[in-house]
C-alpha cells in the first residue's frame, strides 16, 4: 500500500500521520507513508479541506482527523 | 471502493438514543443554570466572602475578570457546539457546487452567506481557493467567500450578542455580508485572473470530490461538536485570558471618559485609526471581544469599536501570507484595500446612525 498524507504541514496533518502510522502498526500492515505538502498536488486530488488521507491514489478521508478506530476501519477496508 | 464514507465509530459513543438525548438535555440545563447563576455567584464570592468593595477599582476589576471569564467560556462552549453540529450538514464541496455556474452579483451574495455557514478553517484557504477556481467558480465570488468566512465569525457574533445585544449582533452580520459581497464583486470587475498565480489554472482536478458530511450519524456529529469545543478552547484560552485581563485593568483603572476624548463619536478619524491599528493586530474573536466591550464602556464610539474588531478578525498577516501563494501582490493589495475600505465605511456608517 502507498499512503499519502495531504496537508501543508499543519498540526492536524502531523496528527493524522502519527495516527496512521499507529494504526498500521496495530493492524500489522506494511505501507509506504509519505507526505504531500505542495498545494497544486493537494488540489489535484480534489481535496479542499486538509488534512486528507490518500490510499493507493484514492482519497479516503478529507478535512478532519479521524479517531483511531475510524482510521483502522478505513485502512482495513482499503487493504482488503 | 467507495470514497467519502467515514465508518461509524466501533468503540465509544453512546449506545441508546434515549440515553443520548437525556444527556444532551441535562448538559443544556446545566449550561442554562450556570449562565444564570454566574453574576450572583461572583457577587457573593468577591464582595461578600473576600470582602472587596464593590465601588473600588480592585473589587470591580476582579469581579469583572471572574464574571467575564466564566460568561465567555460558557457562551463559547454552547455556541461552538451548536454551530459545529449545524455546519456539519454543509461542506466546501456542496458549497462549491451551489456556487458554480451562477451570475456574478447574486453569486457574490450567496458566497458571502455560505462563507458564514460552511465549516472552513483558514488553514485550508489555499486548497479551497484552487478547488473553487479550478472548478469554474468566478474569482470575485471565491473572494467573497474567503472574506466572509473569517469576518462573520460565529464566535464573534454570539459574543457580540452576549455583550451588546441582538441589534448590534444583527448589524454586524448584515454589514459583514455587505462588505464581503461588495468587495468580492469589485475585485471581480478588475480582470483579476492576470494576478492569480499560473499554477492555479494549470491544476486539473482528477480526484473524486468527497463529501465529508455524507455518512455522518447523529452521534458522529455530537462527537464532532464536542471535539471542536475542546480544540477551540485549547487554542483561544491564552488570548481570552489576556483579553479579559486587559479589559479588567481598563475597566477598573481607566477614567470613564478616556476614549470619549480620543475615539468618541466626535473624532472624525476614529474608524480610520481603528482599522489602521486593527489590520496588523492578529487575534481571534474570543480574545478581542472582551477588549471591545471595555473600549465601548469607556466611551469609544460603537462604529469605531466594530471597525476595530472587524479589521482584527478579517485581515490577518498569517492569512495574507497563505493567500500570497495563489494571489500575486497587486491582487493581494487590492484584496486588503477593498476589505479595509468596506470596514472603515461601516465604522463611519454606524457612528452616524447609532
Amino acid at each position: 500500500m502507498f499512503i499519502k498524507i495531504l496537508g501543508p504541514g499543519c498540526a492536524n496533518c502531523h496528527a493524522l500521520e502519527r495516527l496512521t502510522r499507529d494504526a498500521l502498526t496495530d493492524l500489522h500492515l506494511t505501507a509506504e507513508v509519505s507526505n504531500v505538502t505542495d498545494y497544486p498536488t493537494i488540489a489535484g486530488y480534489g481535496v479542499m479541506n486538509t488534512p486528507a488521507l490518500v490510499v493507493d491514489d484514492h482519497v479516503v478521508l478529507a478535512g478532519r482527523v479521524p479517531t483511531a478506530a475510524q482510521l483502522r476501519d478505513l485502512l482495513t477496508t482499503a487493504a482488503a | 471502493m467507495t470514497t467519502g464514507s467515514i465508518p461509524a465509530p466501533t468503540v465509544g459513543g453512546w449506545r441508546r438514543p434515549v440515553a443520548k438525548g437525556a444527556m444532551l438535555a441535562a448538559a443544556a440545563s446545566l449550561w442554562l443554570v450556570a449562565y444564570q447563576l454566574n453574576r450572583p455567584w461572583w457577587d457573593l464570592i468577591v464582595y461578600d466572602w473576600l470582602g472587596l468593595d464593590e465601588g473600588s477599582r480592585l473589587g470591580s476589576g476582579v469581579h469583572f475578570f471572574l464574571y467575564d471569564s466564566v460568561k465567555i467560556l460558557l457562551l463559547l462552549t454552547g455556541i461552538i457546539f451548536v454551530v459545529t453540529i449545524a455546519r456539519s450538514y454543509l461542506s466546501l464541496e456542496r458549497t462549491r457546487a451551489l456556487l458554480g455556474g451562477r451570475r456574478e452579483g447574486v453569486a457574490n451574495l450567496a458566497a458571502a452567506g455560505l462563507g458564514v455557514a460552511t465549516p472552513f478553517c483558514s488553514c485550508s484557504a489555499v486548497p479551497a481557493f484552487i478547488g473553487f477556481v479550478a472548478a469554474g467558480v468566478p474569482l470575485g465570488v471565491t473572494l467573497s467567500f474567503l472574506i466572509a468566512s473569517p469576518l462573520i465569525n460565529e464566535v464573534a457574533v454570539v459574543l457580540l450578542y452576549g455583550m451588546f445585544g441582538a441589534r448590534i449582533a444583527v448589524l454586524y452580520v448584515l454589514s459583514g455580508l455587505v462588505i464581503a459581497t461588495l468587495a468580492g464583486y469589485v475585485l471581480g470587475r478588475v480582470s483579476p485572473a492576470r494576478w492569480v498565480e499560473d499554477f492555479v489554472y494549470q491544476t486539473t482536478l482528477r480526484g473524486t470530490a468527497i463529501l465529508p458530511g455524507q455518512r455522518l450519524t447523529r452521534s458522529d456529529r455530537v462527537v464532532m461538536g464536542r471535539e471542536e469545543v475542546a480544540t477551540i478552547l485549547r487554542k483561544v484560552w491564552p488570548y481570552l485570558l489576556a483579553g479579559i485581563g486587559l479589559g479588567a485593568v481598563i475597566h477598573g483603572w481607566a477614567p470613564a471618559d478616556f476614549f470619549t476624548r480620543v475615539a468618541g463619536p466626535d473624532n472624525p478619524f476614529g474608524p480610520l485609526v481603528a482599522v489602521a491599528i486593527g489590520v496588523p493586530l492578529y487575534s481571534n474573536a474570543a480574545g478581542i471581544l472582551p477588549l471591545v466591550e471595555v473600549l465601548y464602556a469607556k466611551g469609544m464610539a460603537i462604529g469605531t469599536v466594530l471597525a476595530f474588531m472587524m479589521s482584527v478578525v478579517a485581515l490577518s498577516l498569517p492569512e495574507l501570507i497563505l493567500l500570497r501563494r495563489v494571489l500575486k501582490p497587486p491582487l493581494l493589495a487590492a484584496f486588503v484595500g477593498a476589505v479595509a475600505t468596506g470596514i472603515v465605511a461601516t465604522g463611519y456608517l454606524f457612528n452616524a446612525i447609532l
